[in-house]
């Protein structure tokens, strides 16, 4: 692995390859949108990381600037000219590989140049200098399935260099590796960009490891969600700063926490405030963010409450940077809990730091009963979409209600799929306070009787 | 680029050894016979279509023949086969390229699905007789035609499902690499679906036999097809217990060789299809496809016969104009001309459902209350019936499939012998059993229910040995260990285990049991016709007496029965046992 000596051009200098306009998107026809007003331009040389939590529409981006979903509205350029089909100029590394199970490697790393004019010899030969290219050289004939994680991730890559794209997408393409294959990855494909030995002009990648961004990108795209929009564009480090564990290499990361950690403040006050140049692109806040529930985060209760005992064990209070390394959790995976027991008010957050509150700490030392009472009282007063089913149950003669409303309901709200989560989420919080019961053959939810509230909070 | 047609790869995806030449030789000779014979039989079938039509072709009954008469109904079944191929894949293809398409297509499959072939075998035969007059093509074409609405339905259901299923970012990865339209066929849709494809394949030709021995032995104005079932039916109308014995020896031979010479080779091959991210630990083995990778004879067809039509294929269509597919813009942007070219189509296809509604009514209405009686009657009688042959179906085949599928060496064994037994279709063997039967008191009203169960068990059975193979050791281990035993072992281990099974091998079953109706309410036999009251026995009965009014209520209503059934009973059945019986 050679030292990097040539550094790509400045970002900002080169032509514009991409762009996307004021691009919207929404599922269903209430209009609620999971990306909302994005711009962004795609430059020659330049290595750009979209970074956020899952939910942050940062994949649904990728999705619309490769032509393979139409943005509902606002429109996406190539070269200047509105695209309005698969995107030619683009190749894509995904996250689960995508590779053909019944293919060889080789097959599958011709199958991008079937759609040229190569001979089969001459796609022959392309496909085996990149297979070489790329460190596969041996397994031509294998199938995906006798290769290690790391080694179908190489297969991806050769498939994408292969067809010597423009715009190369990544769409979180070293999560699903362990970490030392990832970083070992990461590392040659960021010699072959940075060395010029393949055509490549850009590259996007998506990612929600703050590390991998930092590591990468000549500038950060940070995205927040509900809906999915760009809260701050971030200048990447200078390139010999981006492996170094230097004070800038943390400062950037710590600040890219601060923002992550924070989601509803401005992020380029944040920014400012850690004296960084940064251009806000926060969006006014009303309009059609506001929503008739909070959204909850995707977490268990065996989660949720192991969190909390674990937090009552190491003193009550802990880093988040520690607390997902010592946890072993992916960032966004604790951020998910860290929301989910600050919504609650169990635990709070100050700067980068979780700590447990006085009704938290109740909540740890409870036996099961009295955790389940607590939950039960904290629950009710903190999640409007428990409170709205428990109302709504309470209400109803047969104090019986039908999924199906619910979801209708939250539809309004939440993509589908979204609208799903937050249902199951809010059934697994009602069933464990014992709230209420749920079958799910007969999609009915039921009160639970022997624990009604008298009267319920508004 | 090139799949090879035989697999020469080892279960974990290498090149498999080359095997010593030893005993290949003789393989060589033996395909070589095969395809001999089959040119000649080709040949021999493709002269007599073109033949005048005779009434009252003669069926000999010598032995010798059997194999000649196998040979048409084998090619009948191919075409048949491959015409459903196509049909498959085309409906499931078009039903996802349009939502539109889809909301009618499925629902329609499914009643497709629910109405009884056999009833329309008259109206099928006449038809297709007078659109090619004089010739027996028209003969053979109804037979085909009647084959291919058994066989077609359940694989189009199975494709649609898979392209259904398809990753997402595998098809988004063929869209970036722009994939032609033949190229992602070939490459993602056509593997992806393969497997259950192929499963599906199985279980049509399966059901194909039986409605192409009842085609063949369809007597209509004296004509009829030489086939191995009409030389079933000319050996029971003669008593000649010998013949009967040879034919469905020969019918059995026939399902065997093509079980071991088809499908188990396709189930083989198609392994590699199987979407895993990591190797399997088994893979289906079979025989003859060892044999065959020895043969040096199929080695140069590959080289030099299927590699370079495969090649040449994925050029001509691969290359074709990849036309990639365009977004529709928002609504404001598109044309009327669209929008009205999908009303009229929409228009069109309302004419055609009333006029059809209007046309059955009026056919119906020239139907007097009395026979509406009968028919309803006749339909309580078929319904009971089916509802008992499932009754005695379960209480055998679920205490036997369970014993067989928890024996790993049993239901090595037993397995392959149901799925024959699945295959050979019941109406062929009621001459032999009918003597016996027409004695037991109560006659036909109780035999048919016996000939019913026939037909339909063996579904049921197959499944239950599935199911019961499919409970994780640990869970009986569990069981063991926390000693539960007798009957509450059946209700919280077995029973939940193999209901999802259960219910297909009942759905399958009860479909079966309704179609077998109409040949086993009403049989000939020596000349003479036995009929009891029944559904079935009406329908038969109105075909053969040319009573239009009457055939059309009684399929209308055993449709209706078949379709109601489904929905009331073993859909919500099906829902509950993946909702909660699933054990994956």
């Amino acid at each position: 692995m050679a030292t990097i000596t040539t550094l790509p051009a400045p970002s900002h200098a080169g032509e514009v390859l991409l762009a996307a306009e004021d691009v919207k998107k929404y599922y269903g026809d209430d209009r609620s949108p999971v990306l909302e007003m994005v711009t962004v331009e795609l430059r020659d040389g330049e290595f750009v990381a979209l970074l956020g939590p899952s939910g942050s529409g940062k994949s649904t981006l990728l999705r619309i600037l490769a032509g393979l979903m139409p943005p509902s509205e606002g429109r996406v350029l190539v070269h200047g000219e509105r695209l309005d089909g698969p995107n030619a100029q683009v190749a894509i590394v995904f996250q689960s590989f995508a590779l053909f199970p019944w293919l060889t490697v080789l097959d599958n790393v011709e199958l991008g140049l079937l759609a040229t004019d190569l001979s089969p010899a001459e796609r022959r030969a392309r496909a085996e200098q990149a297979i070489d290219m790329i460190g596969l050289a041996g397994y031509e004939e294998a199938f995906p399935k006798e290769l290690s994680g790391g080694m179908k991730q190489r297969v991806g890559f050769a498939r994408a260099l292969v067809v010597h794209p423009e715009i190369l997408f990544m769409d979180e393409p070293f999560s699903a590796l362990d970490v030392l294959t990832g970083e070992n990855l990461r590392q040659e494909l960021l010699d072959l960009w940075a060395e010029h030995s393949i055509p490549t002009r850009a590259v996007l990648i998506v990612t929600h490891n703050i590390e991998e961004a930092v590591a990468l990108a000549d500038r950060i795209l940070v995205f927040g969600a509900n809906p999915g929009h760009i809260r701050v564009e971030l200048k990447g480090l200078p390139q010999a700063d981006r492996r170094a564990k230097n004070s800038a290499h943390a400062q950037l990361v710590e600040t890219i926490y601060q923002i992550m950690t924070n989601p509803e403040l401005d992020a380029a006050e944040l920014v400012q405030q850690r004296s960084m140049t940064a251009r806000g692109t926060e969006p006014k806040t009303g309009g059609s963010r506001a929503r008739r529930y909070q959204t909850l985060p995707d977490v268990s209760i065996d989660d949720l409450t192991g969190f909390v005992q674990y937090l009552a064990t190491v003193g009550g209070r802990g880093n988040v940077h520690e607390l997902s390394r010592d946890l072993q959790m992916r960032a966004d995976d604790l951020m998910a809990l860290v929301e989910a027991t600050d919504l609650l008010g169990l635990v709070d957050l100050q700067n980068r730091h979780v700590l447990l509150t006085p009704v938290g700490q109740r909540f740890a030392d409870a036996d099961l009963d009295a955790e389940k009472a607590l939950f039960r009282q904290i629950a009710l007063e903190q999640i409007s979409l428990l409170r709205y089913v428990v109302r709504e149950l309470e209400t109803s003669p047969t104090h019986t209600l039908e999924a199906e409303r619910v979801l209708d309901d939250l539809e309004h709200s939440f993509s589908s799929e979204e609208a799903r989560r937050q249902f199951e989420t809010v059934i697994d919080w009602g069933r464990y306070a014992e709230l209420l019961s749920y079958d799910d053959s007969s999609g009915e939810l039921r009160l639970d009787e022997e624990h009604r509230v008298p009267e319920l909070p508004t | 680029m090139a799949q090879p047609i035989i697999p020469v790869r080892t279960a974990d995806g290498r090149l498999a050894p080359v095997p010593p030449r030893t005993t290949s030789r003789w393989v060589d000779v033996a395909i070589f016979a095969i395809l001999g014979g089959f040119t000649y039989g080709l040949m021999r079938t493709a002269t007599r279509w073109s033949a005048p039509l005779e009434p009252g072709t003669q069926i000999d009954l010598g032995a010798i023949h059997l194999p000649l008469y196998a040979a048409y109904s084998t090619l009948r079944m191919s075409i048949a086969y491959v015409i459903s191929l196509v049909f498959s894949l085309a409906y499931a293809k078009i039903a996802v390229a349009s939502r539109s398409a889809e909301r009618v297509m499925i629902p329609l499959l499914d009643i497709l699905q629910s109405i009884p072939i056999l009833s329309f075998m008259p109206a099928v035969v006449l038809g297709m007789a007078a659109l090619i007059p004089g010739r027996t093509v028209g003969l053979e074409l109804a037979a085909i035609l009647l084959i291919f609405t058994s066989q077609a339905w359940n694989m189009a259901f199975s494709f649609h499902q898979s392209l259904l299923t398809i990753p997402r970012e595998l098809s988004e990865a063929s869209t970036v690499y722009q994939l032609s339209p033949w190229r992602r066929f070939t490459r993602l849709e056509l593997p992806f679906g393969a497997i259950s494809l192929i499963a599906n394949s199985m279980m049509s030709w399966a059901g194909g036999w039986f409605v192409l021995t009842a085609s063949e032995q369809f007597p209509l104005k004296n004509l009829r097809l030489p086939g191995l079932g009409s030389y079933l039916q000319a050996a029971a109308d003669a008593g000649d217990l010998s013949a009967t014995l040879f034919g469905l020896a020969m019918l059995i031979g026939v399902i065997v060789l093509l079980d071991q010479f088809l499908w188990r080779p396709l189930v083989v091959w198609s392994d590699r299809f199987k979407f895993e991210q990591s190797g399997a630990a088994d893979a289906p083995s079979s025989r003859v496809v060892e044999l065959l990778q020895g043969s040096a004879l199929i080695e140069w067809m590959n080289l030099h016969v299927w590699r370079p039509v495969w090649l040449w294929l994925d050029r001509t269509f691969g290359n074709a104009a990849a036309r990639t597919r365009r977004f529709t813009l928002p609504a404001t942007y598109r044309r009327g001309g669209r929008k009205a070219a999908r009303w009229g189509l929409i228009g069109v296809g309302v004419a055609l459902v009333l006029w059809g509604v209007v046309a059955t009514i009026q056919e119906l209405a020239g139907l007097p209350g009395g026979q509406w009686a009968h028919v309803w009657l006749s339909a309580g009688a078929t319904l009971t019936r089916t509802v008992i042959a499932l009754a005695i179906a379960a209480a055998w085949t679920i205490p036997a499939g369970v014993a067989i599928g928890f024996n790993p060496k049993w239901s090595y064994r037993a397995q392959p012998l149901v799925q024959v037994a699945a295959s050979v279709p019941a109406n062929t063997v009621f001459p032999i059993l009918f003597v016996v039967l027409l004695s037991i008191p109560g006659g036909l009203n109780i035999a048919s229910v016996l000939l019913m169960l026939l037909g339909t068990q063996w579904y049921v059975l197959f499944n239950v040995i599935a199911g019961a193979m499919s409970i994780p050791s640990d869970l009986r281990e569990a069981a063991v260990v926390y000693q539960v035993t007798g009957w509450r072992r059946w209700r919280t281990l077995i029973l939940p285990g193999i209901f999802p099974y259960l219910v297909t091998g009942m759905i399958t079953a009860t479909g079966g049991a309704w179609n077998a109706s109409i040949v086993s309410e009403y049989v000939s036999y020596k000349g003479h016709k036995v009929m009891t009251l029944g559904l079935g026995a009406l329908i038969a009965d109105s075909a053969d007496r040319g009573d239009f009014p009457l055939l059309l209520a009684g399929t209308l209503v055993m449709a209706a029965i078949v379709i109601t059934g489904n929905r009331l009973v073993w859909r919500r059945l099906y829902t509950l046992a993946e909702a909660r019986f699933r054990l994956d």
